[in-house]
């Protein structure tokens, strides 16, 4: 069934549209991950524009991180005075991304620096995730190998204005924080995605937070990033398309379901290693895409519309 | 000015006045809503032969032009190792639509200066020599405008598609796609003999979006702060609602 988007001013399969969420709820579901970073370039490859599929993608982010936030404040899980601080920096960030957003735009290179940021930030998380799952999958085949120390005093500890996040059992200066949570938000308005894949190991390795507290932070972080961003979109390029961000959602509601059940069936190492691979993959397609000389070489973009 | 003069040429008395075209289209208005998937416009009409003026050998050609935009054309060139857009050509006033059907190939029924005059094939209705752009070669940008259009089914030639009866009567099916953008589509129906126009007539088709779409694409341009508190409520409600929904269920 053919379904007009009334903002992406396109028709695209409704079937398409529910599968995209459907598979992308589905890996969320079995790795506990948003899904942003694959939902964006899956409505690039479908001919969503890309300032609609960026915008669209960051409201899909709420959608699927507000059950998660809900119960993480239910468990008291959520580190709030640091949740704010990385907020601030990330609603900064945001603030920032979408000035960048829109000058690029009226450059006819925004296309070029979304691909290019995609192979970059799927290029080193993939890689980073690979090299870690691998590792934990050596360790837990042998066990008598050393175990990694999970606090240690960087030259992160040593910086000035400090202050005590009681939640995480921390007395850290604010300005890490502030700039991940900046680095995140930029990332939410530029690429469409929630940015968990780099808050939640930032939060561990770099501030050191324990992780019991580390997902259910980061959820309160993207969620406040991800709402003001969608809003920020509609206002400034009027990008986000209601319709098609409600087929992604219901899609991905029921594919989350089915992949939290599947997922219980996998070992957390394995399924970690598989995420790695995909997200490997996703970046080498986009990587190829911009190395490979273009059937067409000419396209064409109307100013002042998506 | 430009507009002006081909103003002043229509109302000069044509060369070889023989016959009037008039006609009518089988609907005047598309409402565009989520399931529309195009829509066959019937164009039809009669050819009214003059007294004492020879009539046969008439051809017709009948436009359809959707509302008009500024386009940027970009070209991509390898810049250290990947493929960038780096050389653009813009051009003021392109048609979002574009279809012109005819009862004979269009060179073979229009002189180059009757075209140039009245814009009737797609390469005269882009105005290709406004075109504005740094580059060696303009013409490859303007090509590859008609062609990736043409390709998107967005601009259409159709020749030998206009049936004509017994030098009266004539009607043409268009189809016009899915992606269409709202606006008034002119359509002007073109008279000819010996490569000349000898008479024209214009009547327009209205495409509006409807229902919720109307109000979803105004609310978002008009409101865009409503709008994106609107998004952001939907995301909030059917995120939690399903969550919620699968949690009774507990399947």
């Amino acid at each position: 069934m053919q379904i007009y988007l009334p903002i992406a001013e396109v028709t695209a399969n409704a079937l398409t549209l529910l599968g995209i969420g459907g598979g992308v709820g589905l890996l969320s579901g079995m790795f506990g991950v948003g899904g942003g970073f694959l939902v964006t370039p899956l409505l690039f490859f479908i001919g969503i524009p890309p300032a609609v599929a960026v915008a669209t993608g960051v409201n899909q982010v709420v959608a699927s991180s507000i059950s998660g936030v809900m119960a993480h404040l239910k468990r008291k899980t959520v580190d709030l005075r640091m949740g704010t601080v990385l907020l601030v920096g990330g609603l900064t960030g945001s603030g920032v991304g979408i000035i960048i957003f829109r000058w690029l735009s009226g450059l006819g290179q925004i296309d070029l620096v979304v691909q290019l940021s995609y192979v970059l930030f799927l290029g080193i998380i993939g890689l980073l995730m690979l090299q870690e799952s691998l590792r934990s999958l050596i360790r837990a085949a042998n066990p008598k190998a050393p175990r990694r120390k999970l606090h240690v005093h960087t030259w992160i500890h040593a910086l000035p204005l400090k202050m005590k996040f009681r939640v995480s059992g921390l007395y850290i200066s604010v300005i890490p924080p502030l700039l991940i949570g900046f680095v995140v938000g930029m990332l939410a308005a530029l690429m469409g995605v929630g940015g968990g894949f780099i808050l939640v190991p930032a939060m561990i390795y770099l501030l050191g937070m324990p992780t019991k507290v580390v997902i259910g932070t980061s959820l309160f972080q993207v969620i406040f990033v991800a709402a003001f961003t969608t809003v920020m979109h509609a206002v400034t390029s009027f990008s986000v398309d209601v319709m098609l961000a409600l087929f992604l959602i219901v899609g991905g509601v029921v594919g989350a379901q089915l992949g939290t059940r599947l997922g219980l069936y996998l070992k957390a190492e394995q399924l970690r290693f598989l995420l790695a691979l995909m997200v490997i993959a996703v970046g080498a397609k986009i990587a190829v895409d911009l190395l490979l000389r273009p059937d067409e070489l000419f396209s064409i973009t109307v100013p002042g519309r998506h | 000015m430009r507009k002006l003069l081909v103003l002043l040429l229509m109302l000069l008395p044509l060369p070889a006045a023989s016959g009037e075209i008039v006609g009518a289209l089988s609907q005047n208005r598309v409402s565009l809503t989520a399931n529309f998937t195009g829509s066959e416009i019937l164009i039809f009409g009669a050819i009214r032969p003059l007294p004492d003026q020879p009539t046969g050998n008439f051809d017709i050609a009948v436009v359809i032009e959707g509302p008009r935009q500024p386009v940027v054309i970009w070209q991509k060139a390898r810049r250290m190792g990947i493929w960038v857009n780096s050389d653009s050509v813009s051009l003021g006033s392109v048609p979002s639509f574009y279809a012109v059907a005819t009862t004979a190939p269009l060179t073979q029924i229009l002189s180059a200066e009757t075209d140039a005059r009245y814009r009737i094939s797609p390469a005269q209705a882009i105005r290709a020599e406004q075109a504005i752009g740094q580059v060696e070669d303009l013409a490859e940008f303007t090509e590859a405008l008609l062609r990736l259009r043409a390709e998107a089914e967005r601009f259409r030639t159709l020749e030998r598609w206009v049936q004509l009866d017994q030098d009266i009567l004539f009607r043409a099916n268009v189809r016009l796609p899915a992606n269409l953008i709202e606006g008034a589509y002119t359509t002007r129906m073109y008279l000819l003999r010996d490569g000349e126009v000898v008479h024209q007539y214009r009547n327009a088709i209205f495409v509006r979006k409807e229902g919720l779409e109307r109000w979803l694409y105004q609310t978002a341009y008009d409101q865009p702060w409503l709008y994106g508190f609107m998004a952001l409520a939907i995301a909030l409600v059917a995120g939690w609602g399903a969550a919620a929904v699968t949690r009774l269920l507990r399947w």
